[in-house]
């Protein structure tokens, strides 16, 4: 997050960064005040991107108003730095900013990420910037965006509660998978953005800044350095983070989390680290 | 194995690649032109720069060239484009009543003044294939001229409201108006946002929404006051200036939809007006349009709003099609990491239940009982 000079742009036809400097400007106002009211949903006056809508034009937009020359950025889509749309963003940035990329956490100063927080622990003055696709985490209870207003001025997320009370009346424990919502800072119930609920205590209380961008929803919401944030659960109940009981076939990790590849049509499986980096740091590569 | 699923620069360069053979098609048949498509595909030119929301009509056909022909791509590219220009000014208000008319009808009068004007329209046509254009190179009947109408058409809906028996829109005042492509759409949503999202709201969507008021979703008993098209000036006065000079012509088409009101303890029963403008000819998106403008004043009105056409977060959050598009096919991208722990959430529970069963055999009978 350094000066910015737009003469530094590769291709003259657009600003450094592809936004203008006016764009860039309302959006870290709305990321100031999103760090200043954690867990609260920021509207803002979100562009049309480059990149089609859903697939991480709010992520790409914190991303280009924050990115500085002097940043090495690193894209992830589902943990891994290789999928298409991280290689794709990560194309765009190179292009239009020419700033240094990395597939390596530890490098990175700001990590844009789909569905996914590294293993390796954030450390301070790294960001996350989160591709979010429903910011609204009351939205599958409550569609209507100015009811939900309403319910999050009052702190009135009896909603989530009752839900999450008849999964574990129902089926002995939550429904969600992912995307399960998070209190923040004790006020604002969030979204988490789709990440797989073992991702969710990474949120708590991390050295690192977490910035929520979701474009077609305009909004910009954030989770600062050292802030609490409790996934929804009950006492008696407590929330339970997921992984595939076994080890990566990779690096032998018993403590990442693992994708499930489909080996044969036998029913054979293998599981192998989501976090790509992080199974190369492993293995020692 | 591991590899095979995932994607790489070599995959994306090589894709776009065979994309671009794909646009070419066949290399004897002569290359389309922007310039051929503007004039030959001219409504789907405008169809673009409507969804597009940037008028300029060249550009609109290089999209649809780039896109092959896909209308919402096409849209999509025009928009990505408009994102980039820097906002300057806002231009005075149209003059629709000033406008040079090129087709002009009314269905609620036979005659009026300034008279119906059919123009370039495929009413009337009868939809037969017409085999005569497969063969190229026959010029088109010369249509016969009529003479210009040099008077100024007034609008049939400002007859209407000087009788009093319709409702004039409150003119704005001379404060910026707002910008949807600037701001995020507040809730509730003051009228002149719902126009311009509505303006640039994919037409099939529109259509569909003002299809079911008329069908009783939303209890619309519409007539068409006046359909225009034809070239209207904008005016623009440069804040230097100090007074508005013309910076070009562009054609528009406007509707004006009539529709009943019973009336209200404050208002007497009139016609109400709802409001469609469409750059370019697009008659369809300009009518359909109208007709969501009025149901969504529903709520204003005091009626109760019951249908989806009324709702204005229901319309206004879904009839972006660039939006609805990009949103849709995200399901495309890779959804692995959420779909293994909905896997491990679904083997859990499944074992739980499983677990449960086994404990307890005769709920197992009771609930099988229960359902026979």
């Amino acid at each position: 997050m350094n000066a910015i000079t737009p003469r530094n742009a590769p291709e003259n036809a657009y600003n450094f960064a592809y936004l203008d400097e006016a764009t860039k400007r309302m959006i870290r106002r709305a990321i100031l005040k999103a760090i200043a009211i954690p867990g609260h949903q920021i509207p803002f006056g979100a562009r049309e991107m480059p990149l089609p809508y859903g697939w991480g034009t709010g992520g790409i937009q914190v991303t280009a108003a924050i990115l500085g020359p002097r940043d090495v950025l690193k894209v992830i889509d589902q943990g891994a730095d290789d999928t298409t749309n991280a290689v794709s963003i990560r194309r765009f940035f190179a292009r239009v900013a020419n700033v240094q990329t990395t597939t390596r956490t530890a490098e990175a100063t700001i990590i844009q990420t789909r569905h996914r927080i590294p293993e390796r622990p954030l450390t301070e003055g790294q960001v996350m910037v989160f591709q979010v696709p429903m910011p609204e985490p009351l939205f599958k209870l409550e569609p209507r965006l100015a009811e939900t207003r309403r319910l999050h001025a009052l702190g009135d997320y009896s909603l989530a509660q009752v839900k999450l009370y008849e999964d574990i009346a129902k089926q002995g424990e939550s429904g969600s998978s992912y995307n399960h919502p998070v209190m923040v800072g004790g006020r604002y119930l969030m979204s988490p953005s789709p990440i797989p609920g073992f991702d969710n205590p990474k949120l708590h209380n991390s050295p690192a800044l977490m910035l929520f961008g979701a474009g077609r929803e305009k909004k910009i919401y954030a989770v600062p350095p050292y802030t609490s944030v409790e996934s929804l659960d009950f006492e008696d109940h407590p929330f339970r983070p997921m992984r595939a009981p076994q080890h990566c076939s990779a690096c032998g990790s018993a403590t990442s989390y693992l994708d499930e590849i489909i080996a044969d049509d036998q029913g054979g499986r293998i599981f192998v680290c989501s976090d790509t980096d992080h199974c190369a740091e492993t293995q020692g590569l | 194995m591991y590899v095979a699923v995932k994607g790489g620069d070599a995959a994306i360069s090589a894709a776009h690649a065979w994309l671009a053979q794909r646009r070419r098609g066949d290399e004897a048949l002569p290359e389309l032109s922007p310039a051929q498509i503007e004039e030959q595909l001219g409504l789907a030119v405008d169809r673009v720069m409507a969804e597009g929301s940037c008028h300029d009509r060249g550009l609109a056909a290089l999209a649809i060239k780039q896109a092959r022909g896909d209308l919402i791509e096409a849209a999509f590219l025009l928009r990505a484009y408009r994102n980039t220009l820097s906002r300057f000014a806002a231009c005075e208000p149209l003059d629709t009543g000033a406008m040079r008319v090129q087709r002009r009808i009314s269905a609620t009068y036979k005659d009026l003044p300034g008279g119906q004007v059919l123009g370039p329209t495929f009413d009337y046509t009868h939809r037969l294939l017409d085999f005569a254009l497969a063969a190229e190179g026959l010029p088109p009947a010369e249509p016969e001229e009529a003479e210009a109408a040099s008077a100024t058409m007034p609008r049939v809906t400002e007859l209407l409201a000087r009788e009093g028996l319709m409702s004039r829109d409150i003119a704005g005042g001379n404060e910026t108006p707002p910008d949807l492509t600037r701001e995020p759409l507040p809730f509730p949503t003051p009228r002149p946002l719902r126009l311009q999202s509505l303006a640039r709201g994919d037409e099939g969507f529109l259509l569909g929404l003002g299809y079911s008021t008329q069908r009783g979703y939303g209890n619309a008993h519409p007539f068409v006051a006046e359909l225009r098209m034809g070239e209207v000036e904008i005016m623009l006065a440069p804040s230097e200036l100090g007074f508005a000079v013309s910076i070009g012509d562009i054609t528009v088409t406007e509707c004006q939809m009539v529709n009943q009101f019973a009336g209200s303890a404050h208002n007497p029963p009139q016609f109400t007006r709802g409001y469609g403008l469409a750059m370019g000819h697009g008659e369809r998106r300009a009518m359909a349009m109208a007709l969501v403008d009025r149901a969504l004043m529903a709520t204003e009105m005091g009626e109760e709003a019951t249908a989806p056409a009324q709702d204005a977060e229901f319309v206004l959050l879904h009839a972006d099609n660039v939006e609805a598009t990009g949103f849709v096919e995200h399901l495309k991208l890779p959804h692995h990491v959420d779909f293994q722990s909905e896997l491990e959430k679904l083997r859990s529970i499944r074992a739980r239940w499983q677990a449960d069963r086994d404990a307890n055999p005769l709920a197992e009978a009771a609930a099988l009982e229960a359902t026979i």
